[in-house]
């Protein structure tokens, strides 16, 4: 456990060490022979471990927030779909070419509601990883995420996608696969898709890779999740050429979910533990299940016609842009 | 053309030859000697494309603003206005081609590496609007790096906004022919660029998902030789041809007579 242990998080686990030590029953009768009154001293530090992880998780920096969204400890997909509905059946495949293992889903049910659940699921061990290719989907990850899509639209399911990925792949069986057709194809596909679609980013939200199942009715992102056109080290490579300043890339890029609410890219941030969503999971999930439960519940009042409608409208008022008639130089024809 | 500079001669960038200016301006930037195609800008990929006098901008007045207030961005974006001579990363407008009506967009790689924020974004989709009250086909150019950086997440999702408004016109019959030009990359190739009915590509052009600035070593050994190129799409089935320059206006207008010939059609079955 200790190698997934962040620096800012190391004075929370110390104290966590300390008072588990204390709790021994051989501390306790330690304790007593020394006449020391052990549970107010526990109770003591107990007190103090909130403040501090409190103090520390008030005061992320972007940077930071990157480093929890891409915590090893996190939870992913699979973790939340176990904690949150009733039953759920894994599907495989694209039915073109192949089973991409960064990408699962399948049907499920939510407090005994038929659903389809998509998500993009990064390994836990190192062996799980390389399966997985870290979530690092390719062109049939994607068919596979349209084509149960499609499943959810055929049979009246609503879509539940969950998102995290630092990016889509890009290596030479991505290029071959057609990785950019692909994650076109699903927004293209999905912002027309007769059903509700609920997106919820629960870590990295990487890009065209995040895009190519992020289209949805409503969007949702955990509060230390981050959602960014660029992951912060490209972005100061290519600023700055150092990568070094990845922290400062981070700040300038707004990537975090309270961010991206505010820039009315995301319509809900859903409070983590305190800590981070890895700290409680099963907190996490059972808040992830509520707010699905009444996004759902809200939707389920339009009709179809009129989803798909506002679905569409969503993205299109995206952008910000000033207007200015062209001066007479720059409205010259071209030659 | 502002990669090679003003004189007689300059440096071909795909064989380093000496090749004259005058010279290459009649083979329409391609070099005679090795066939290497050279970037063009907006301005002369639509005299080289559309009858002559018949391009009329839209949206001509949209230009950026700076929604992350992103260090640097409002002083790039202004110098890359003065550097390339336009005011933001794509130009569109109505056009005819042959005679046969289009809504046209050229991007502009000179402007920040054609890259796709706010305004590319939103005059992609008033493009493919227009081309649906028109009822008329769409030819896109594209020569973009992907989303532009510096209006981040906003930048993002002009991928979904443009990448939905190709499908909204697919719905309502518009035939849209995407072409693709050195480089397109990242979230435009991701994207619309993607979409089209029919998806031409000059040859030797940088193609893929990856822009170059991912260093092939990072991508895994033993790329072939025409990775991330026109070329190697084509083989794998995402683009339908590689297309010489001085082929295009041809190869468009073919497209153009065909789809105006199954419009024509349709009307028929209408009004019998």
């Amino acid at each position: 456990m200790a190698a997934n242990v962040l620096d800012f998080e190391r004075p929370i686990i110390e104290l966590e060490n300390l008072i588990a030590e204390l709790r021994k029953p051989e501390k306790r009768a330690e304790a007593v022979a020394s006449g020391i009154d052990l549970d107010a001293e526990i109770v003591r530090l107990e007190n103090e471990l909130r403040r501090a992880t409190e103090q520390v998780f008030a005061n992320l920096s972007p940077w930071e927030e990157v480093l929890i969204a891409r915590h090893k400890d996190r939870p992913y997909a699979l973790d939340y779909v176990r904690m949150i509905f009733d039953q759920y059946m894994e599907l495989s495949g694209d039915r073109v070419w192949a089973n991409d293992e960064a990408v699962i889903g399948g049907p499920a049910f939510l407090d005994g509601r038929p659903v389809v659940v998509i998500g993009q699921q990064k390994g836990r061990d190192l062996r799980e990883r390389q399966r997985r290719n870290f979530g690092c989907a390719r062109g049939p990850g994607f068919r596979k995420a349209l084509r149960l899509a499609r499943l959810a639209e055929r049979f009246g399911r609503p879509l539940i996608s969950f998102v995290d990925t630092s990016a889509a792949a890009a290596d030479l069986r991505a290029e071959e696969t057609g990785v950019s057709e692909a994650i076109a194809r699903n927004m293209a596909e999905f912002a027309f898709l007769r059903t509700p679609i609920v997106a919820i980013v629960i870590g990295e939200g990487g890009s065209g890779g995040a895009m190519g199942m992020a289209v949805g009715d409503r969007v949702l992102m955990l509060e230390h999740a981050v959602f960014s056109v660029i992951p912060p080290e490209g972005c100061a490579a290519i600023l700055w050429r150092d990568k070094e300043q990845a922290p400062q890339a981070a700040t300038a890029l707004k990537l975090t979910a309270k961010s991206a609410q505010q820039l009315g890219i995301v319509e809900h941030v859903l409070p983590e533990p305190l800590g981070g969503a890895h700290r409680d999971p099963s907190a996490m999930a059972a808040s992830i299940k509520l707010s699905i439960t009444a996004v759902l519940e809200e939707l389920g009042r339009m009709s179809l016609d009129d989803l798909v409608a506002a679905r569409y409208a969503r993205y299109r008022r995206m952008g910000v842009w000033r207007t200015e008639p062209p001066s007479e130089r720059a409205a010259e024809k071209p030659s | 053309m502002d990669t090679v500079p003003d004189g007689v001669a300059s440096k071909c960038l795909g064989c380093d030859e000496i090749i004259f200016v005058r010279e290459l301006e009649r083979n329409l930037q391609v070099c005679s000697k090795c066939g290497y195609h050279h970037r063009l800008t907006s301005a002369e990929r639509l005299a080289i494309t559309v009858d002559p006098d018949s391009f009329v901008e839209t949206d001509g007045d949209l230009l950026p603003d700076d929604p992350l207030e992103f260090p640097g961005y409002v002083e790039k974006a202004s110098t890359a206005a003065a550097s390339s001579g336009v005011r933001e990363a794509i130009t569109t407008g109505d056009a005819t081609i042959e005679g046969l009506p289009c809504v046209i967009g050229v991007a502009d790689f000179g402007f920040m590496g054609g890259s796709m924020g706010s305004v590319v974004g939103e005059k992609i989709v008033r493009a493919f609007e227009r081309a649906v009250e028109r009822a008329v086909p769409i030819v896109i150019f594209s020569a973009s790096g992907g989303a532009r950086m510096q209006e981040g997440l906003v930048a993002l999702m002009q991928m979904a906004k443009t990448s939905a408004a190709a499908k909204r016109a697919s719905l309502a019959g518009v035939p849209f022919i995407s072409v693709l030009t050195d480089p397109t990359t990242g979230g435009v190739y991701a994207s619309y660029a993607s979409l089209g009915d029919v998806i031409l590509a000059e040859p030797g052009a940088v193609v893929g998902f990856a822009g170059r600035r991912v260093g092939r070593q990072d991508l895994g050994g033993h790329l072939p030789a025409n990775f991330q190129t026109s070329e190697f799409q084509a083989e794998h089935g995402f683009v339908d041809r590689t297309v010489p320059r001085k082929e295009m206006r041809a190869t468009l207008a073919f497209l153009l007579r065909f789809f105006a010939a199954s419009e024509a059609r349709e009307g028929e079955a209408d009004g019998s």
